[in-house]
């Protein structure tokens, strides 16, 4: 697939933000189109994950513009309600909340969010429990399941609000190895059947199989974006060669 | 001089009588001050400086002052001033209990909203922006996810503020009241044991501690059913 074609259902324009005196994007420009599954990856600190948390407004650009779906987010609440009920998002750390069952976590933000029963929600979250292949884990807590099953009802827990765009920041970096294969396998089935996915992550594996684009940032801009197979082969910028150099060495 | 195990044994069952009235002003105090502290804690966290400002000089008054100091206040002081003499608040004011219950409720709200405070800023940021990224609002979020979550953090250090609160009911034998320790100080006055009488008082108190701990432990486990063990 082209990398070009299609309408943008993502929109980033000169989208620029500081923490205090530090600079964490300076411009960054990017579209994504309705159904691609952008990676992205890049040196730590190089506003990777502050550009995606723009995109569902955990963090406030300061300048630039951000459009979702053809909503613009500015600092109306309704605008960002309405994007968040269209991106998901999965933490790197999971962020389950630990008080409530595996079930019980996918069953919150549909009972308060879109006032489902209780039963409808259980019903609809034991579906994407299976989706994402434990729904004999369903009466766990968090505390009881691997890092690796975690992960999976995180991202389970998101699907349930029936989002068009996933977001993924850095999903396997806190998971042992073994468990990173379960989560990556996970996030290739949803691409597959044709969510829209921005994803944060040094597996390269995985951007080479399942990625459209490819997005290089260091120090708050994007170097280099490409399809997987180019941005591999013939890295244009000398950035881009000396981070592939460090992270596929090994 | 010699100790009277029988003396210990016999005053028990009239040191018993004074628990009803320390029971009572620890439950009515423990419920108004946490109600209470509620409210404070949500105005210290509402980030309107004003609220903050309020909630932070009353916790930062009532901390530091001691209790007897406000037990005093209230019932020798406030009865000075004709316009509550004169109020409808007279028909509290005027006795002990309710000025007892007035100055614990204060303390117990002072004390206990910092604990809350404490339990909220426990709870992991990321959480938070699990809720937002879900669509949450502010108040469903602190409702489903920090509140609950606060108060098994709180738990361990609200039960040493019960225990607290217990021993500090001790103060109303100084306001005319026949608590525990009330009536341990009349039965000293008429046996001149004082040595006696007041070890039948502790054992009181050490067995309120332990049912009030073994409540709290039941609570912990009850709230932190999803801590790994």
């Amino acid at each position: 697939m082209p990398a070009d074609s299609g309408e943008p259902i993502i929109v980033l324009d000169q989208v620029t933000k500081s923490f205090g005196g530090f600079q964490a994007l300076k411009g960054v420009s990017l579209n994504v189109v309705r159904g691609h599954k952008v990676v992205v990856c890049g040196p730590s600190g190089s506003g990777k994950s502050t550009m995606i948390r723009c995109i569902n407004r955990l963090e406030e650009h300061n300048g630039g513009r951000i459009v979702v779906d053809g909503i613009e987010l500015t600092a109306s609440i309704k605008n960002i309600d309405a994007v968040r009920r269209e991106v998901g998002m999965v933490f790197q750390q999971f962020n389950l909340f630990p008080h409530l069952t595996a079930v019980e976590n996918l069953m919150l933000a549909p009972r308060l969010v879109r006032k489902i029963s209780k039963k409808e929600a259980r019903a609809l979250a034991m579906q994407y429990l299976e989706r994402v292949h434990i729904p004999e884990q369903a009466d766990k807590y968090p505390a009881q399941l691997s890092g690796g099953q975690q992960q999976r009802v995180a991202i389970a827990r998101s699907l349930c609000m029936k989002p068009q765009i996933m977001l993924f920041d850095e999903p396997t970096s806190a998971l042992d190895p073994e468990m990173i294969k379960e989560v990556l396998d996970v996030m290739g089935e949803l691409a597959q059947e044709g969510m829209t996915m921005i994803v944060v992550t040094h597996e390269m594996g995985f951007a080479r199989s399942v990625a459209d684009l490819v997005v290089f940032m260091d120090k708050g801009e994007i170097v280099e974006q490409a399809p997987p197979a180019e941005f591999f082969a013939r890295p244009r910028s000398d950035r881009t060669r000396a981070f592939l150099g460090q992270i596929l060495k090994h | 001089m010699s100790f009277e195990l029988a003396l210990v044994w016999e005053s028990l069952p009239k040191i018993v009588e004074g628990m009803g009235l320390t029971i009572e002003l620890l439950v009515l105090s423990l419920v108004v001050g946490t109600a209470l502290a509620v409210g404070l804690v949500l105005m210290r966290i509402s980030g309107i400086a004003v609220l903050e400002w309020t909630a932070f000089v009353y916790t930062y008054i009532f901390r530091g002052t001691p209790m007897l100091v406000q037990l005093f206040i209230i019932y020798h002081g406030l009865a000075q001033f004709e316009a509550i003499r004169d109020s409808f608040l007279w028909v509290f004011l005027r006795e002990p209990f309710w000025c007892a219950i007035l100055a614990f409720s204060l303390n117990v709200a002072a004390y206990t909203a910092e604990i809350l405070r404490g339990g909220i800023q426990g709870v992991d940021r990321g959480l938070h922006e699990a809720g937002r990224a879900l669509g949450l609002k502010t108040h469903q979020r602190f409702l489903y996810i920090t509140a609950p979550i606060a108060i098994r953090l709180s738990l361990p250090a609200y039960g040493n503020e019960i225990i607290s609160l217990l021993k500090g009911t001790a103060l109303v034998s100084l306001i005319t009241m026949y608590d525990i320790t009330g009536v341990a100080r009349t039965i000293v006055a008429k046996t001149f044991a004082p040595y006696e009488i007041f070890v039948s008082a502790a054992i009181v108190y050490l067995c309120l501690t332990w049912l009030i701990q073994r409540g709290i432990g039941l609570a912990e486990r009850r709230f932190g059913r999803y801590v790994r063990r």
